[in-house]
């Protein structure tokens, strides 16, 4: 592909005036020389990055999970029959994050609508229900400060409860800006760039839940 | 930035508004003043500003050091007490390796990349904006430390149980801490929007292979950045959340493992060390070849080597680590590792040699100063070695060898590739000479510093001088050559004077009028210098198609028909030709309040981490509304606001 756009260019006979919109959103595969778009590209190594960041945090929940000096320890907090239906509830929302590309790229504003509201909503019952359960393992006497395990645990699936609540927030500006029409660029690579950033938010928790809850410590 | 009517003559350019740019808010159009400089986001001027302000921050990273070596003169120093020694320590390593090399290295790669690549601009023209806001804003953040409760003062590796609120209870760390998120971030951006300006925007013909070395460096350093900066940024998050919200992570009490810290910060830290030569190595890599006046020995061994110096530096990183007790098969392993990555690094100097091999050798100050560096980093490299065995690091660690053998790789090595860069690029970056005599001086001065102040230090190291204490006793013969290291380090500050007033000069302050630069001043061979100097604002009138590795050199000289290079073409021709065939629609990005706003409203957020929730919330808020307003806008302004005619009759267009 890369090879194809260049000799295209290179064959132009010389003297040839040629617009050139350099860096003009509209066509962005036009210029580039992977032909791959400039914002999907960054997208991805966004994600490689919030890779090692959950890669750091992760480690650090597993050196730490079973230092427990005081306070209550996992096995006595988890409660995986809850986790596992709010996981379910928030690996659903990738099927409907999909189904929202699917209607933007079919250009189908309404149901592209629909899908991006669902999607929200299941992001937000997912953050809901961890606000629950920190609520609840506070009662039962965890803290932030209470022993290693807290620290890491609350850092952990802090982090990720932000980045899905940042998620949502996203997906709900994205239905406000196209409800008033002022999203610039092309609106479906919008919706599925923001697609990429849900699906490795759901991925990060399959590791999360894994190893965090499924594992005994 | 406004719209200019394209110049088939260079006539002045008119000037036109774009209408309302579809956000809800008008967009900056000055293109001259203060404000062309505060909300641009032309690749030059952020450039430049990269450059100047990482200048500024060299000199006062250089002035903590010239106390430093006060304090250390004599035995028994009495210049500054034990917990200011520690601050000026911390300040000088932080400030060097995260507000000098870093983006004086950005200064270049911004400036550079994309001329060496044909682009017009970078990717993610307001993405790069925002980086060198947030590095700006991040640094003067740390230097507000010491009117607000005392500067950091646990080191610039800040080992953490050292560093939490019981060892260092003012708010320095707090400071640091949040500092550096800022500038991460920085770094994170500029990376993101580098490795797609090189991999998506290069000149038309022009294959990976085909990329000058600079180019090539400086994407392997953005690749090392956008894994290594998110190691570092989970380290300050936790230090930050244990120091504020009395998190216990690095509590060694609650159970805690020290070397937590250590493995997060040196997990990133290694790879940074790496992110701090590699582009010096880019610069030597073009600067010889120029002044040696034949191709780069080996250019695939020395982008392959480069690439493989960024894939090893991941898996050395506990060998900063050997004296912790991280037991015998870790210590073999990383001793191994730590070995082999002298092999590409040997490689490239093996390269360099080979290249000065037989050349036609110009010995102008950017070639002096890149020999200076194979030199210089070829001593810290072998010292380097010797810290990979094992057992005689166990001798070595934390005493003043090792700061020699890092002041001779970053300073004899990164710093005297940023000069060569200097005196290269200087008539491409201000079209004006710097003073090649002048220059000569500045080189000598600072070679003959750093030599006096590294060179004794592996002495007194070995002797067992410790590093990092403010002062020692008389009598262990540490005192001689302490006073010898204190001489060398003013000698290197006259010569980084010496370079000052060279650039001033070339402004015509000193009443003699100053030379303007040749277009091809070196007889060069890369992208860069087929433009005018300094760049047009769209850099390129037309893109020229690229055949060739150096291909400037090759539209320049042909063969003959007895295979000997002639010369065919001057620059000043190949230059003509391109303007002849000049773009008809050249849009560049518009400027934009937003990434300044969005930029500046992290360091009241993270003062307001500090002393005040509220403050923290109005910082958010800010951040918040500059987001809104950064995603709602384009990146350019419409086309129909440059293209009113979209009619064949008018040759308007171009906006910058």
């Amino acid at each position: 592909m890369s090879e194809l756009l260049e000799t295209t260019h290179g064959d132009l006979p010389a003297g040839t005036v040629h617009d050139d919109h350099a860096s003009v959103e509209h066509d962005p595969l036009a210029h580039t020389s992977l032909g791959l778009s400039n914002n999907k590209l960054a997208m991805w190594l966004f994600l490689g990055s919030d890779c090692l960041l959950f890669g750091g945090l992760i480690s650090t929940y597993m050196l730490y999970r079973g230092r427990v000096q005081r306070g209550p320890n996992p096995n006595e907090l988890y409660n995986i029959k809850f986790t596992s239906v709010s996981s379910f509830v928030l690996l659903m929302s990738s099927l409907t994050m999909v189904l929202a590309v699917t209607s933007a790229v079919r250009n189908d504003d309404r149901r592209m609508r629909i899908w991006l509201c669902t999607t929200a909503f299941l992001g937000s019952l997912f953050v809901g229900a961890q606000v629950f359960e920190f609520r609840s393992f506070y009662l039962k006497g965890l803290g932030f400060t209470t022993n290693l395990f807290g620290s890491s645990f609350y850092t952990l699936t802090g982090f990720h409860g932000v980045h899905v609540s940042l998620g949502v927030i996203m997906l709900l500006s994205i239905v406000g800006l196209t409800l008033r029409g002022k999203i610039p660029g092309r609106k479906a690579e919008v919706v599925e760039l923001i697609g990429l950033y849900w699906h490795f938010v759901d991925i990060v928790w399959i590791v999360i839940f894994t190893l965090v809850y499924l594992i005994p410590s | 930035m406004a719209i200019i009517e394209r110049p088939r003559e260079l006539t002045a350019p008119s000037v036109i508004s774009p209408k309302q740019a579809q956000g809800n808010f008008s967009r900056p159009v000055q293109t001259t003043g203060w404000k062309s400089w505060l909300f641009t986001v032309d690749h030059k001027k952020l450039g430049l500003m990269y450059g100047f302000a990482a200048m500024f921050f060299f000199l006062v990273g250089g002035t903590e050091a010239l106390i430093i070596r006060i304090q250390l003169a004599q035995p028994n120093g009495k210049f500054v007490n034990a917990q200011l020694y520690n601050e000026l320590f911390t300040t000088h390593g932080t400030t060097m390796v995260f507000l000098f090399v870093i983006p004086m290295a950005a200064a270049f790669a911004n400036y550079f990349v994309p001329l060496q690549i044909g682009a017009r601009d970078v990717a993610f023209p307001r993405m790069n904006a925002f980086g060198f806001w947030c590095f700006l804003g991040g640094g003067l953040f740390l230097y507000l430390s010491p009117l607000l409760g005392g500067l950091p003062d646990g080191g610039w590796f800040a080992y953490a149980p050292n560093t939490g609120p019981i060892f260092s209870p003012s708010h320095g760390m707090d400071f640091w801490t949040l500092a550096l998120q800022i500038t991460g971030i920085a770094s994170l951006t500029g990376s993101i929007n580098l490795i797609v300006t090189i991999l998506n925007m290069r000149a038309p013909g022009m294959k990976l292979m085909m990329m000058p070395v600079f180019t090539w460096m400086i994407l392997v350093i953005q690749f090392l950045l956008v894994f290594a900066i998110p190691v570092i940024t989970v380290a300050l998050f936790l230090l930050s959340f244990q120091r504020l919200f009395g998190a216990t992570f690095f509590d060694v009490k609650a159970g805690a493992d020290p070397l937590l810290w250590q493995h997060l910060f040196w997990l990133f830290g290694h790879p940074e060390v790496y992110i701090l030569i590699l582009p010096s190595f880019g610069i030597v890599s073009e600067v010889l070849p120029v002044f040696a006046q034949k191709p780069l020995f080996g250019y695939k061994f020395v982008v392959f080597s480069g690439a493989a110096i960024g894939f090893m530096g991941w898996g050395v990183w506990a060998h900063h680590m050997f004296a912790s007790g991280l037991g015998p098969i870790s210590v073999m392993v990383f001793s191994i590792t730590t070995m082999f990555i002298a092999v590409p690094t040997g490689v490239k100097i093996i390269n360099w040699v080979g290249t000065l091999w037989g050349g036609t050798l110009r010995f102008t100050t950017a070639m002096m100063f890149a020999i200076g560096l194979i030199v210089e980093f070829t001593i810290g490299g072998l010292s380097g070695v010797t810290h990979a065995v094992s057992p005689s690091d166990t001798q070595q660690t934390d005493t003043y060898y090792i700061v020699a053998h890092f002041h001779y790789v970053l300073f004899g090595g990164a710093v005297f590739g940023l000069f060569s860069g200097f005196y290269y690029w200087w008539p491409k970056i201000f079209g004006r000479m710097l003073d090649e005599k002048l220059g000569k001086v500045n080189f000598w001065l600072m070679v003959i510093g750093t030599n006096l102040t590294f060179g004794p230090m592996h002495i007194v190291g070995l002797q067992g001088q410790p590093r990092r204490m403010y002062t020692y006793k008389a009598g262990y013969g540490f005192a001689g050559w302490n006073l010898l290291e204190t001489i060398g380090s003013f000698i290197i500050a006259l010569g980084v004077a010496t370079f000052l007033w060279n650039a001033i000069k070339t402004n015509g302050i000193t009443g003699k009028k100053p030379r303007t630069a040749p277009l091809d001043p070196w007889d060069a061979r890369t992208y860069e210098w087929m433009t005018t100097s300094p760049p047009k604002e769209h850099n390129f009138d037309s893109i020229p198609v690229v055949s060739h590795l150096d291909e400037f050199f090759h539209r320049k000289y042909a063969e003959d028909a007895n295979g000997n290079m002639v010369k065919v073409a001057t620059a000043e021709e190949i230059l003509a030709d391109q303007i002849a065939h000049a773009d008809k629609h050249i849009h560049m990005p518009s400027p934009s309040y937003w990434p300044i706003v969005l930029a500046f409203s992290l360091p009241i957020i993270a003062l307001g981490l500090i002393f005040s929730t509220y403050l923290a919330i109005f910082g958010g808020i800010i951040c918040v509304m500059a987001g809104y307003g950064w995603a709602i806008e384009p990146s350019t302004a419409d086309p129909s606001d440059f293209d009113q005619s979209a009619g064949p009759s008018t040759e308007v267009a171009l906006h910058v």
